[in-house]
């Protein structure tokens, strides 16, 4: 094999093709948007409870809800993981969110505390 | 031999190895090497424990004992040596000429290894932990000595090199599978590797966050665990059970693949059931998240929780139970060979059902608190390790021992030794049940006499001695059988680790092989010459260069445990530098390895 | 093996640099499965800081501490650099290797902003409020927590500085695109790690 074709160092020339630029360009567009609407949630998120006015009971929920929908866009729009061959990058992922999941309330709530 | 290596000494080609066959040996020679240590420690409580108020050890030698006993065989035996035949298998199994990162796997069996020698030093440097491998607090954070510091960061430093061992091997069996080695038609021993290593990756970080907090709380006065302050002592339980219940999937899981290879070579049959098996390995791996707390039914965590957990864990009888099934159907009608390696794993299916089903009984919350630490639960873990662990990789070892020495181990004293180790290990365990139901307390260096306990300890510790003579006869076997030269494939094997030369050449298959069916050797020899089918023209290989940085990197972090365990903060920096400047240094050097030539392959090929 | 994937330089750009190898696969996969584990680290940190937030002990409470504001600033300060690390990728798959650095630099420097934010945060509480890390087992869970994250901060900042020195001139290649591209990854990691430490442990705490 000729090494020269094969260098792993040499600097990439030349452009995206037409189809990348598309795509890139609607990918751009996609993440200024998101990266708005996540300002947005979060100025939401520290009103909800700045104001006096909304009671517990109903702020925790909505700010983890915020929370859960920034994280999502962070991780879809950002992080690319809903492009193709992505599969197994989503299985690790969403198993290490499942043991996060288990082990977040345990560690708060079953700790001999209280008895459930 | 490629010119770049033929030039290097041969220890320094060792240290240097990025070989994933070269690794898995260092991690069976290691591993080996713990293992006798921690079964020495056993020998020694077993000993203390043969009368009644015998005074061979101290309380407090004791209690160092059966912690290191159980912290060595875990962590720096079984799963070492776990990692050494799936180093040197896994990329044979599914046609790779190397893992995935063969640096990252040099570093992760560095990791290990001062990890382990760290651990270790702790019986010259102040004693040993004594704080049971499950070091609780408040025992463990404000009422033992440095040992529990050596017990933190030793497994802190080996853990990590587990994690990137786990990684590494997920991301070999993902990406470099040869052509037609689709996921479905992945040996068993790989497929119950890739679930294992799953394990790893979300079972360690618990682990990691677990040892940080201790050693906060020990080293820079945090208080977690300081009830005074607010702190709470189950906090360490939760995240220690968290990494150490999959931890004994992943301990078990690489153990069932062994049996499933095993089985179907010695039956002359394909594996029954392999999609079944397959899931159920699934589903093991899956559940083993979701039973963390039946570790902790007498904690008091509430009766609803410990309901949940305890119906969680007896649903994992349900996908055990179908593998039982399975490997006795494999064997239910095929030629059985009776080689030790067969034996090892045909004693292994009642020994490890007996297990099972003292897991069951331990898995009734309401009848734990009377099974609770005592030497029933004793009894019942080393079932299942013993029994399913330990008779795997022994099974594994006979099996694959001329593919990675190129010798077979003697048959004869091979059936001496499973045989006394089989009677040694019921002798020494099954009489621990009763032991246990008549009350006697596990982690207690003593007992009265006339309870009813001596005959019984007795008879364990007799067997203990069986144990521990079988096993050297293994190590006998090990150095007489060298000049018992194998073929290639000497047990008429199914997978493509054994369509190969042996010694296997570095880079592993010459042509890279097409895979056409499950059992991809076995239908080349029914189906077709008997040889692999090669996936791409014979040409130039390319493989990585070796490195002297991960042990250096290691070497680093190992300082700077020391520096952090007697508080002597230049020392932390300066071990933590070299370790940096090692990962600086990878990070801008680009180093792309070398190439094989087509022609010094050819030559090989052909001489072989 | 690498060499099978080859791309030819003299084509266009591969729409994927950071994937066009085997190795630039195995990485892009690997540090996935490595930040599948980090969720479960950082969810064991916010369950111990979840389950000793009361313990405050003798020391103050988070409703005495946290200011919103400040919090508020790190947080914009953080969303924005997760953004800078997008336009820096995109940039590299536009070919344009002066954007991938010039935005590159642009997140560093935000992550350093974010540092000093921290850390001023920290003396704050330590040095006004008296909130010592042994103080009580909420001080401790918190520091842990909060400075774990800090200390992943850190340690992207250190590593992309070293990619950008070391990359400064050789332009973009098959070796360095995976590197840039799981940096960034990583980069947005600790982003999200950050959205539930503002909310758990700042806006639920206050």
């Amino acid at each position: 094999m000729d090494p020269h074709v094969s260098d792993p160092s040499a600097p990439l020339k030349g452009g995206p093709s037409k189809k990348t630029e598309k795509k890139l360009a609607k990918e751009a567009r996609h993440q200024v948007v998101s990266f708005v609407f996540m300002i947005f949630l979060t100025s939401v998120a520290f009103l909800t409870v700045a104001s006096d006015t909304i009671p517990n009971r109903f702020a925790i929920p909505f700010i983890l809800l915020i929370a859960v929908v920034q994280v999502l866009m962070q991780l879809y729009y950002f992080m690319h993981l809903n492009d193709r061959g992505n599969g197994w990058n989503n299985i690790m992922l969403w198993t290490g969110i499942f043991v996060a999941i288990m082990t977040v309330p345990t560690l708060m709530l079953l700790i001999g505390v209280i008895k459930f | 031999m490629s010119q770049a290596y033929a030039k290097k000494s041969v220890l320094w080609d060792w240290l240097t190895t990025v070989d994933h066959k070269k690794i898995g040996i260092l991690y069976l020679a290691a591993g080996g090497f713990f293992f006798a240590l921690g079964g020495l420690e056993a020998m020694l409580m077993r000993i203390q424990l043969m009368f009644p108020e015998l005074g061979f050890v101290s309380e407090q030698t004791f209690n160092e004992l059966l912690t290191m006993h159980g912290t060595t065989m875990i962590f720096l035996a079984a799963m070492p040596l776990l990692f050494g035949f799936m180093n040197y298998i896994v990329p044979l199994q599914i046609g790779a000429r190397d893992v995935a990162f063969p640096f990252l796997n040099s570093l992760g069996f560095w990791l290990f290894f001062f990890g382990g020698v760290l651990l270790n030093l702790s019986w010259f440097l102040g004693g040993a932990p004594d704080a049971g491998w499950t070091a609780y607090t408040p025992l463990s954070s404000a009422y033992s000595g440095t040992g529990i510091d050596y017990y933190v960061l030793g497994l802190q430093i080996s853990g990590i090199g587990t994690l990137i061992a786990g990684i590494n091997f997920l991301v070999t069996i993902i990406n470099m599978r040869a052509p037609g080695m689709s996921m479905m038609r992945m040996p068993l021993f790989t497929w119950s590797s890739f679930v294992a290593s799953a394990l790893i990756l979300f079972a360690f970080p618990a682990l990691t966050v677990g040892l940080l907090l201790l050693m906060f709380e020990r080293l820079f006065g945090a208080t977690y665990f300081a009830v005074e302050m607010g702190g709470n002592v189950v906090i360490w339980q939760h995240l220690f059970w968290i990494f150490g219940h999959p931890e004994v999937y992943i301990l078990i899981l690489p153990a069932f693949g062994i049996f499933s290879e095993v089985l179907a070579t010695f039956s002359k049959k394909r594996l029954f059931g392999y999609s079944a098996m397959v899931f159920a390995t699934l589903i093991i791996g899956f559940l083993g998240f979701m039973v963390w707390a039946h570790h902790m039914f007498t904690v008091g965590i509430g009766p609803v929780a410990n309901a949940i957990f305890a119906v969680a864990t007896m649903a994992i009888a349900v996908p055990t139970g179908i593998k039982i099934f399975n490997w006795l159907f494999t064997m239910w009608g095929g030629r059985i060979q009776f080689t030790t390696a067969n034996l090892f794993a045909i004693g292994f299916i009642p020994s490890f059902v007996m297990g099972g089903v003292t897991g069951i009984m331990l898995a009734t919350s309401a009848a734990n608190y009377q099974f609770h630490d005592t030497y029933f639960v004793v009894a019942h873990f080393h079932y299942v390790i013993i029994g399913g662990v330990v008779l795997g990789l022994f099974s594994g070892a006979f099996y694959w021992w001329p593919r990675m020495f190129g010798y077979k181990l003697n048959e004869t004293l091979g059936k001496w030794f499973f045989w006394l180790f089989l009677f040694g290990f019921h002798l020494t365990f099954f009489v621990q049940h009763f032991v246990g139901l008549m009350g006697m307390p596990r982690r207690v260096a003593s007992y009265l006499p006339g309870q009813g306990l001596d005959s019984l300890n007795l008879i364990s510790t007799v067997g203990a001695f069986f144990m521990a003579f079988a096993f050297i006869l293994f190590a006998v076997n090990v150095v007489v059988s060298v000049k018992n030269k194998s073929e290639a494939d000497p047990w008429d094997g199914r997978t493509l680790e054994w369509g190969i030369p042996s010694p296997t050449p570095e880079y592993n298959f010459a042509q890279t092989p097409l895979v056409r069916e499950l059992d991809p050797l076995w239908y080349e020899k029914m189906h077709g010459n008997g040889k692999l089918k090669a996936a791409e023209p014979l040409d130039d290989i390319h493989m990585p260069n070796g490195s002297i940085l991960p042990i250096i990197m290691s070497f680093g972090l190992f300082v700077a445990a020391f520096g952090l365990i007697y508080l002597v903060h230049p020392v932390t920096i300066i071990g933590l530098l070299i370790t940096l400047v090692c990962m600086f240094v990878r990070s801008i050097k680009e180093d792309h390895g070398y190439h094989i030539h087509k022609e010094d392959i050819q030559n090989e090929e052909g001489a072989g | 093996m690498a060499q099978a994937e080859e791309v030819k330089h003299d084509q266009a750009l591969p729409p994927y640099p950071e994937k066009a190898t085997l190795e630039g696969k195995n990485k892009f996969l690997g540090f996935w499965f490595f930040l599948g584990g980090e969720t479960v680290l950082f969810a064991s940190l916010f369950g111990t800081y979840l389950g000793l937030r009361n313990g405050v002990a003798d020391g103050p409470t988070s409703q005495e501490l946290f200011h919103l504001d400040l919090v508020f600033y790190m947080t914009m300060i953080l969303l924005t650099s997760s953004l800078t690390s997008v336009f820096a990728i995109i940039n590299m798959k536009k070919g344009n290797y002066k954007g991938l650095l010039g935005w590159m630099w642009a997140t560093v420097a935000l992550g350093v902003a974010f540092l000093s934010f921290e850390i001023y945060e920290f003396w704050d509480y330590t040095v006004n409020y008296g909130l010592g890390f042994s103080t009580s087992a909420f001080a401790s869970s918190f520091y842990t927590l909060v400075g774990t994250h800090g200390a992943h901060v850190l340690f992207g900042v250190l590593w992309i500085s070293t990619l950008l020195i070391r990359y400064a001139k050789t332009g973009l290649t098959l070796t360095n695109a995976p590197k840039f591209y799981t940096a960034s990854l990583y980069w947005h990691f600790i982003d999200v790690v950050w959205v539930f430490i503002f909310t758990v442990v700042y806006l639920m705490g206050v």
